[in-house]
């Protein structure tokens, strides 16, 4: 019975292994941390690994506010905005699509729909540089280049491979029975959606709404293409505050800087994480 | 309510057909049962009438107007279903109301009326329930009160007993029985338990094979099969089919089975079916039911419809309200449903009465009744 005992050696050297890695994940939220609360003159004196021994918020007030950013001397406050701006609408419109799509290629059987789904699907492989210039177009047809509305619609459009897969294959294993008698009760196409499978769809809203939410707001390379200095999103206003140097460059304001950005998206995980993980194995293994 | 009437209906996926010029005309507040084994069309059929499948040819009517093309929600049909599909995310009292909801039907009247079915139904202490807090048995009778709301001119029902345990089976059957004497409406109900077909059709419709074998009332169809499929599939125990040979003529027909002096036995047939006579000298099978034979007793005489037969018992099968006794006729198994206390041992022979009114004769090549 020795190896069901917390202390047996084997149970030990484990999580002895397994403190050791989760250290060494955590060592950079450390060392972000550690030095965001630290005045400029103590990172330069040399210990990284040191904590402050001067505590001081000023590098966070420096990167919410005051930083340079480009010509600007705004901190990341209106970036961080623009990204809300942005994530909110896109996630929101994106998971709909979604919904909408894999409500349509299960509950209607018409001619081509398992192509379609292949194309839809195929198109979560297609790398974000090989769209960027078609995008570009497509944008300045729309006369939505620089604007955050413009990044909604980048980033809807690419989100929707990801949004219709989560859906169609939660809804392929979705019990048929209620949406024909809901169809018999007199719902019509919206009517279905709206009060049979959206109010039973819980997991898998969730797992959508986690995985738009911290890729959108992670999300450079579209952000840095196709928005101007108005419109930026967060991940590039961080670029440019850590590549706006006034001579000195200010550790501290950068590592608060990146923690204000990585804020939001370790909020949703805390807050949904479990369900994240529920909600992509009822999807894989039941679709 | 009202009268449906299923004109030649079919269906085919691809080249397979599924139904073949399905044809059955049912009158107001009928209870129609489409019985058959798994495979024979019966859900297909009733989807067609759901609007839920659309049918390759044919036409449905209710009440005397075509809905051959109607979607689904503008039948006036209702459908409960094998799973009753409650709405999970919905109360027992948002579940009921849901039809009628989405029929855009005013607040007071929904609130009459969910209160009238949960009544009716004795569901009114499970209204703020949500559908997983509710037993089989409460989830059936929400799913049939859900039915009821909406008043349509018709209800389905897709094999509704077959998830709940034995006895609440026995229970819910008598209720729907009730429900459909005192609603007085026009049902549809599909099931492959023809004991279910037997105790609440008005008329049952034997399927197999997309084929309707035989449409007639419960008691047609039990005494009367159509064929050898529909004398096999309805009862239980089922009917003996046992091939004899046909002799003499009009009036003075006999049957007989296995030969004469190993056990054979000859009975004579009383005035028959004038068909009969073709079969004069030839094979037939012969169907009886096993309640059609009584154990005789000492110094019994045959009354005028009954004839005596001598036969060896097999096996014994007390059920408790009567007895199953296998017999060896002739040399074939027949089984006998005798009186619980039949006094008989395996291997004993005994004499037996024989109603032959109940005695019906297939043909052996097409398996029809000869009638």
């Amino acid at each position: 019975m020795s190896e069901r005992s917390a202390f047996a050696p084997q149970r030990v050297l484990l999580y002895a292994l397994l403190v050791f890695l989760a250290m060494l994940f955590l060592l950079p939220v450390y060392v972000m941390v550690a030095n965001s609360f630290k005045p400029l003159d103590e990172i330069r004196a040399g210990d990284l690994m040191a904590l402050p021994v001067q505590w001081t918020v000023e590098p966070w007030l420096a990167a919410w506010s005051t930083a340079q950013i480009g010509v600007q001397p705004t901190g990341l406050r209106p970036y961080f905005l623009n990204s809300f701006l942005l994530v909110v609408p896109a996630v929101i419109i994106s998971t709909l699509i979604g919904a909408l799509n894999g409500y349509i290629l299960t509950q209607f059987r018409f001619r081509g729909a398992a192509p379609l789904f292949a194309a839809m699907l195929f198109s979560v492989f297609i790398p974000f540089q090989i769209v960027l210039i078609p995008m570009a177009k497509t944008l300045g047809l729309l006369g939505l280049a620089g604007t955050v509305k413009g990044l909604v619609f980048v980033n809807v459009v690419y989100g929707i491979g990801f949004t219709t897969l989560f859906f169609r294959n939660y809804y392929a294993a979705f019990p048929p029975e209620l949406v024909r008698s809901a169809r018999m009760d007199g719902a019509g196409f919206f009517g279905v959606l709206f009060h049979i499978l959206l109010p039973n769809s819980a997991p898998i809203i969730i797992v959508t709404v986690i995985w738009q939410f911290t890729n959108i707001w992670n999300e450079f390379l579209f952000g840095a293409s196709f928005s101007d200095y108005s419109s930026y999103p967060l991940t590039v206003a961080l670029n440019n505050l850590v590549n706006s140097s006034t001579g000195i460059k200010e550790y501290n304001v950068h590592f608060a800087g990146a923690f204000i950005a990585a804020i939001p998206t370790l909020v949703v995980y805390v807050l949904s994480g479990k369900y994240f993980v529920r909600g992509l194995m009822a999807g894989s293994v039941k679709g | 309510m009202a009268a449906l009437d299923l004109v030649n209906i079919r269906k085919s996926f691809g080249a397979t057909q599924i139904l073949h010029d399905v044809s059955i005309g049912l009158a107001d507040g009928e209870f129609l049962v489409l019985v058959g084994p798994s495979g024979c069309g019966k859900s297909t059929l009733m989807n067609i009438i759901a609007g839920l499948e659309e049918p390759s040819g044919g036409s449905v009517s209710l009440g005397g107007r075509d809905i051959t093309q109607l979607p689904p929600s503008e039948r006036d049909v209702s459908m409960v279903f094998q799973s009753y599909a409650l709405y999970p995310n919905m109360t027992v009292e948002r579940n009921i109301e849901f039809p009628l909801r989405m029929r855009k039907v005013d607040a007071a009247t929904r609130a009459e009326r969910v209160r009238a079915v949960a009544k009716l139904l004795q569901i009114e202490h499970l209204l703020q329930r949500k559908p997983r807090q509710l037993s089989g048995g409460q989830r059936q009778r929400v799913a049939i009160g859900r039915a009821l709301a909406r008043e349509p001119r018709l209800y389905l029902f897709d094999e509704p007993l077959s998830n709940l345990d034995a006895q609440l089976r026995l229970d819910m059957r008598t209720e729907i029985k009730k429900l459909h004497q005192r609603l007085g409406a026009t049902i549809v109900y599909v099931t492959h338990d023809q004991i279910e077909a037997m105790t609440l059709a008005t008329r049952i419709a034997v399927m197999k094979g997309g084929v309707v074998q035989q449409l007639g009332t419960p008691y047609e169809v039990y005494n009367r099969p159509a064929n050898t499929f529909v004398a096999g599939f309805m009862g239980s125990p089922r009917m003996n089919l046992v091939p004899a040979r046909l002799a003499g003529t009009d009036g003075t027909l006999e049957i007989a089975i296995g030969t004469e002096g190993q056990r054979g036995v000859r009975i004579a047939l009383p005035a028959m079916p004038a068909a009969l006579n073709a079969f004069s000298g030839r094979d037939v099978l012969v169907g009886i039911r096993a309640e059609a034979v009584s154990l005789a007793r000492e110094g019994a005489a045959a009354g005028s419809m009954q004839r005596m037969i001598d036969a060896r018992v097999v096996v014994i099968e007390p059920t408790g309200a009567d007895t199953l006794a296998l017999l060896d006729l002739g040399g074939h198994e027949f089984t006998a449903r005798l009186e619980p206390d039949a006094a008989l041992q395996p291997g004993q022979d005994a004499r037996f009465l024989i109603d032959v009114a109940k005695l019906v004769c297939f043909d052996p090549q097409t398996e029809q009744l000869i009638a």
